[in-house]
């Protein structure tokens, strides 16, 4: 009834081929896309754009690179907060080395860089699988963070070891640092997060998505129907920390500004993205919005209403944040192991019926 | 002999010992992951909470105080009492095999047969759970953990060794808990290893580990199976929880030592105790000498946090299921 397909008439290969085949879901997308760019930068505030957009946006980003990886090429990974340091840091060098360099340049040069990273430290993929390399990953993790935190040359020699964002312009308009506009950093992380989600999209309906597909769900028969491994995996690696980066450098530069390596990108932030991934959905990039999205907005609204309203002290709310989002993830694996990407799914199908069972 | 050399092979006993306590910790990993093909992350915490526990319960808490003082503005910190050691042990075993059943009955039982990921991230979600609720019920203070088990330097081994060297050294230095710990590790393993040899219960594990249908088909429980083998995993996080706790605290950062015991796993392999035990010397030792020899010297220290992850890696690029797991056979 509310949600129909029925009526809705392809012409030719490129109607037929385009990303949202269903007329709804093309308007809902544009009438989003206005939303987003049109509407929002004029009523955005500090608050909202530091507690809750900037980080939807770019943890959206970050949870996209993780899905790529987990999500479609199958190889799980619990080095991703590393990853985003080096994409922090690598936007720190380029920032002071070369001052006059574009930020858009800044943070697609920190993704390259990343990706570079990613890939290096995907090689064991090769050989190892399963539980064996989510715990080897782990060693890129430990290993970048000890590195940013002992080699100096990384933080130019600052005696407190952070990094801050020097102030950047992009097309005239301050981007980081304390004067830059919440609605100007808004809109440059929206257009990277837009971009990128495209890119994804259509990378996924690819040849190389249905090779990442392919060796996700059976790797040796991929190969057999050949797909060459080396390739796929590598260049999944590659993606996903292309991704992971440039959210990395991103959350430094115009999100956080100031940066402590193991405080910023620990283990923890690791987590946290691979959260989002499963809780939005494998293998959706709807799902890893929505995943970010649920992994932003929750805890805000919880501290808001245990300390804002109930007017606990804030270390039992933390206790009690712990308590909710651990048993609220174990909830949401056992009633919906697919994600919210799922969930829309199946919201999506009722409104088609809505009010017919049938 | 140097006491250069001396104080090497003093590096090397500790890295020994401490890699006796990576496998106390490691083993829950391993006995979970055998039975019910869960790869349980909370290990980490739960040997927390079964500390936090022991110590609440030792030193007479009311669990929840916070809570119950924020709540009903009430100012209730203590019991009065002091339980002795070995019944407040008693309980706190007890509240490990109450929790062994709760996971088992609310969330175990409602992901048979999901993918392995899935259950990771539950076991992620239930260690973020346990660590707010034991903070919750006991807080979140640094605690001091005292069992009776004695610690310092052992005397009689620096005595007894101090005639190898020359000048400059007076004999190996050891701490004693550290080796009371070897001790309890080596009886746990064994009757570990007896249990699941020659009693029924243990055949039982043995056949679940083996095949779950198989298992199933011969009238085997598997809930009551995997109720056991997370009480039995409770126990040996107590252990763990008992031994890093006296040495370090009962505090926040116990609950880290699942990431020291990772890679002691995969090295080992999954499905070994042998590995466990044999992994962790390994990286015990491993990252003790690496940090001696060349971390501290060259790489400005503090390479421990990593150094064991590349160790395990190294290894796995030439054998992708560890020292001792099983050889993995993958058919299309």
């Amino acid at each position: 009834m509310f949600y129909r397909e029925a009526g809705d008439f392809t012409t030719n290969y490129a109607e037929d081929n385009q990303t949202f085949p269903i007329r709804l879901d093309r308007m809902g997308y544009y009438a989003t896309m206005i939303v987003a760019f049109c509407v929002v930068p004029f009523f955005i505030n500090d608050y909202w754009a530091s507690a809750v957009l900037l980080p939807f946006l770019i943890y959206a980003i970050a949870a996209i690179g993780l899905n790529i990886l987990v999500g479609y090429c199958g190889q799980v990974s619990l080095g991703s907060g590393g990853f985003m340091a080096v994409g922090a840091y690598a936007s720190y060098k380029l920032m002071t080395s070369f001052p006059d360099m574009s930020m858009i340049i800044v943070v697609l040069l920190s993704g390259l860089i990343t990706a570079m990273v990613g890939a290096a430290f995907g090689l064991p993929s090769l050989r190892i699988k399963g539980f064996y390399l989510a715990v080897a990953t782990l060693a890129s993790q430990f290993f970048l963070v000890w590195l940013f935190n002992k080699v100096a040359w990384f933080y130019n020699y600052s005696a407190s070891g952070q990094i801050n964002a020097p102030e950047r312009t992009v097309l005239g308009f301050v981007i980081t640092g304390p004067n830059a506009a919440p609605a100007v950093t808004y809109l440059f992380c929206l257009a990277f997060a837009v971009g990128l989600a495209w890119l994804a999209r259509n990378m996924t309906r690819s040849n190389t998505g249905r090779r990442w597909m392919a060796i996700r769900d059976m790797d040796i028969a991929a190969e057999i129907i050949g797909v060459n491994p080396l390739g796929a995996k590598l260049s999944a690696f590659a993606v996903s920390s292309f991704y992971i980066g440039v959210a990395g450098s991103l959350m430094f530069t115009v999100y956080l500004g100031a940066v402590e390596v193991g405080e910023a990108f620990g283990i923890t932030k690791s987590f946290l993205l691979l959260f989002m991934v499963i809780i939005g959905g494998l293998g959706s990039i709807f799902g890893s919005f929505a995943g970010a999205a649920f992994m932003v907005l929750f805890p805000v609204l919880l501290k808001n209403v245990l300390v804002g309203q109930l007017g606990w002290a804030t270390n039992i709310a933390a206790h009690f944040e712990f308590v909710i989002v651990g048993g609220l993830i174990v909830i949401f694996l056992i009633m919906e192991p697919h994600g919210l990407a799922a969930i829309w799914r199946v919201v999506k199908e009722k409104l088609r019926l809505w009010p017919f069972p049938h | 002999m140097s006491a250069g050399f001396y104080f090497g092979v003093e590096v090397f006993l500790n890295g020994l010992m401490s890699g006796v306590m990576y496998s106390l910790v490691a083993l829950g990993f391993v006995l979970i992951f055998k039975a019910s093909g869960v790869f349980n992350y909370a290990q980490g915490v739960m040997a927390l909470f079964a500390a936090l526990t022991l110590v609440g319960v030792q030193s007479g808490q009311v669990p929840f105080a916070h809570l119950i003082n924020a709540v009903f503005g009430t100012n209730v910190q203590h019991f009065g009492w002091e339980v002795p050691t070995f019944f407040a042990l008693l309980i706190a075993l007890a509240v490990m095999v109450l929790f062994a059943v709760l996971v088992e009955k609310f969330v175990l039982k409602h992901l048979v047969n999901q993918e392995p990921i899935i259950l990771f991230m539950a076991t992620i979600g239930l260690a973020y759970f346990m660590e707010g609720f034991g903070d919750l019920m006991w807080g979140a203070e640094i605690k001091k953990l005292d069992v009776g088990i004695p610690q310092g330097g052992n005397l009689w081994i620096e005595e007894s060794t101090a005639f190898l060297g020359g000048d400059g050294f007076y004999g190996f230095y050891l701490d004693t808990l550290d080796i009371y710990a070897t001790v309890i590790a080596a009886i746990l393993v064994t009757s570990l290893v007896l249990f699941s040899k020659y009693t029924k219960t243990g055949r039982a594990l043995r056949a679940v580990a083996d095949d779950h249908q198989a298992a199933l088909s011969v009238g085997i429980s598997l809930r009551a199976i995997w109720v056991i083998v997370w009480a039995i995993a409770g126990f040996v996080a107590l252990v763990a929880g008992i031994m890093w706790g006296s040495k370090s605290g009962v505090q926040f950062s116990l609950s880290l030592i699942a990431l020291k015991a990772l890679p002691v796993l995969i090295l080992g392999g999954f499905t070994s105790i042998p590995g466990a035990i044999v992994g962790g010397l390994i990286i015990g030792v491993g990252e003790k000498m690496f940090e001696f020899l060349i971390g501290a010297p060259f790489l400005g220290g503090a390479t421990e946090n990593w150094f064991a992850y590349m160790l395990a890696l190294m290894f796995l690029v030439f054998r992708p299921q560890g020292l001792f797991g099983e050889k993995i056979i993958e058919r299309v």
